[in-house]
């Protein structure tokens, strides 16, 4: 990490607002063309596992921008301190304090959420989002833009998480938020079995990077 | 035909660059080239030589060898309909029962998936694929006689969008289409593809002791008794269909199951043209048969249970292997395009084709998973063929 650079870059900016073009660029950017699933492919085993009903999907979406969002602001203000290399133990330390914390409180208020959520919520520690932020944006900038970045991020998360979970509950299960939906119209409707397996899921995020990619124009660069 | 001709000829300008339906022009040569050899010549440079043959033409002579398992599936729809509410019929009556049955299927197969490739053609401005007119065709052999038209329908936009448009298109896609569809209803919809839904009763009312269990069901139940699974498939259907599993009636295909795939003897038919007009490789055929074959010797040695004792020729007329073998496992596209890679791709589906049903009670019918599986590892399977012929090659020369 050229965290020398960067330092530099920062200090020119002092006087710079709390929300400049730059930081809202930070929260705006991880929800289209630095998305982190569909563009950066990060964090997609726990877009599969979470997403079957709306309600857990968006548990673990707040959750995550929680994990990322303090762990990116402590981290930051540590970053001068770590010595680099053992930075990545350093990272999964504050990770998992912030992580342990969330599943506490989720049992607490939300139990039979945090049944559904099961082990993926303590796997938020390993979710590549988590400790991806931590490396290219925590280690080199200060705290407030890396907290931005963490929420930014949560957010891009959480949307492909909510659209994906929307399609899965709706047309897997006929309902929304556990409301059923064809039910209370008076439609009879036959759940569709393969949106209910992770092999659905896939596809659909699938079919979002290849909606997304068609709209804004996106290509990987080699 | 002439008149015809004519007609195209007439309204060709308005699709042409600058007329008023320039924008489908695409549809309209898809039409053109459908009926006519189309007039254009190679350029100067490049091959000069070519065969008449071209996709669409190569794709007809694959759907005329599909013809012996539609007609036969037909009447057996009838005929299976009529036994299972014991009754008599006539050849005719038969048919009709299965023409009325099957041709709703073929339409709305054909109705979705060519309305999907000319939209994609249209807005993707490149000419119509050819490839649908097997994928049709195939999507409503591999169903059960009654399945809700809306499924079919969803099945085959499935398969098209997401098996092959998302791909590239026809020649790109990297599993069988029409299995796509397939595999879709599976999951998806596991209770209408499952069970006994493998024959058409309609309205009327099944006969006294009538099952609907298939010789793979059987087969596995007979395993979980420990009972021979020969005998209980000799002796299924007593009183209402007598002798309807034994070996040559299942090689005749005169039992229930998907629409073009019970009988064994009318694929080997469509094989028989497939290889005759040069469409379908022989070896793939013959290595997914050989390799089925030997497994089931092979478990048949090892023993078990009464599956795996079940003698190994009885693999390779029960559940959908021959149609497979012959229809799916041979689509140029997504099989091995090396000539030894064939034969270890289609040994390979023979072999996991057995394994799954003998192993496997959650999935029944092996050949579905088995064909998709190895269309995943076909070109893998290419690599190293091609990287061993270049290493002994390599050995041979002299610089």
């Amino acid at each position: 990490m050229s965290t020398a650079t960067a330092e530099v870059d920062m200090v020119e900016k002092k006087a710079e607002p709390l929300f400049s073009k730059k930081n809202k660029k930070l929260i705006t950017n991880p929800l289209d063309i630095d998305n982190p699933i569909t563009v950066q492919i990060l964090g997609v085993c726990s877009a599969l596992a979470v997403t079957t009903q709306m309600k857990p999907a968006f548990v673990m979406s707040i959750g995550l921008m929680v994990v990322t969002a303090s762990s990116n602001v402590v981290i930051s203000m540590m970053r001068n301190s770590i010595p680099s290399r053992i930075r990545i133990i350093v990272q999964l330390a504050i990770v998992s304090l912030w992580v342990i914390l969330v599943d506490q409180i989720l049992k607490a208020y939300v139990y039979d959420v945090s049944k559904q959520l099961s082990v993926f919520v303590g796997l938020i520690i390993t979710n590549c989002i988590v400790m991806g932020r931590l490396e290219a944006f925590a280690m080199g900038n200060k705290p407030w833009p890396s907290f931005l970045d963490g929420i930014g991020n949560g957010l891009g998360y959480g949307i492909i998480l909510m659209m994906v979970a929307f399609v899965r509950e709706l047309f897997g299960g006929g309902s929304l938020f556990g409301f059923k939906v064809f039910e209370s119209m008076g439609v009879h409707y036959t759940g569709n079995g393969l949106l209910l397996l992770p092999a659905g899921a896939c596809i659909l995020v699938g079919i979002i990077i290849w909606v997304q990619r068609t709209l804004n124009g996106h290509r990987e660069t080699h | 035909m002439e008149f015809i001709k004519h007609q195209i000829e007439k309204i060709k300008p308005n699709f042409e660059k600058g007329g008023k339906w320039e924008k489908h022009y695409y549809s309209f040569e898809a039409l053109e080239t459908f009926l006519f050899a189309p007039a254009t010549t190679n350029g100067i440079k490049g091959a000069q030589i070519r065969d008449a043959i071209d996709l669409k033409r190569l794709m007809m002579t694959v759907i005329i060898s599909m013809v012996p398992c539609l007609l036969f599936g037909m009447w057996n729809v009838g005929h299976q309909h009529f036994l299972a509410i014991g009754q008599s019929a006539s050849f005719m009556d038969k048919f009709w029962i299965g023409v009325v049955q099957v041709m709703p299927i073929v339409v709305v197969s054909y109705g979705v998936g060519l309305g999907i490739e000319f939209v994609f053609a249209t807005f993707r401005r490149h000419p119509v694929n050819e490839g649908f007119l097997v994928t049709g065709m195939l999507i409503p052999l591999v169903m059960p006689p009654d399945v809700p038209l809306w499924q079919v329908g969803l099945a085959t936009a499935f398969a098209v969008i997401i098996g092959k448009e998302a791909f590239g298109g026809t020649g790109m896609n990297v599993m069988n289409v029409a299995l796509t569809a397939r595999a879709f209803l599976y999951f998806a919809y596991p209770t209408d593809i499952s069970g006994s839904v493998w024959t058409y009763i309609g309205d009327a009312k099944a006969v006294a002791g009538y099952s609907g269990a298939t010789p793979l069901s059987l087969a596995a139940d007979a395993a979980t008794a420990g009972t021979n699974v020969v005998a209980s498939l000799n002796s299924f259907g007593a009183g209402w269909n007598e002798g309807v599993f034994s070996f040559w009636n299942m090689f005749m295909g005169i039992m229930p199951g998907c629409i073009g795939e019970t009988s064994t003897l009318m694929c080997l038919v469509g094989a028989f043209i497939l290889v005759a007009t040069g469409a379908g490789s022989w070896k793939v055929i013959v290595s997914v048969f050989g390799g089925a074959y030997a497994m089931g010797l092979l478990l048949n040695l090892i023993g078990g249970n009464a599956f795996v004792e079940m003698p190994a020729h009885y693999h390779l007329v029960i559940g959908g292997l021959a149609f497979g073998a012959v229809f799916m496992a041979t689509d140029p596209v997504t099989a091995s395009q090396t000539e030894t890679g064939k034969w270890i791709y289609g040994a390979l589906i023979g072999i996991f084709t057995v394994m799954i049903r003998v192993f496997n009670p959650a999935y029944p019918e092996g050949i579905m998973l088995a064909i998709l599986l190895m269309n995943v590892f076909a070109p893998l399977i290419d690599y190293f063929v091609v990287s061993a012929n270049k290493k002994r090659r390599l050995q041979r020369a002299t610089v």
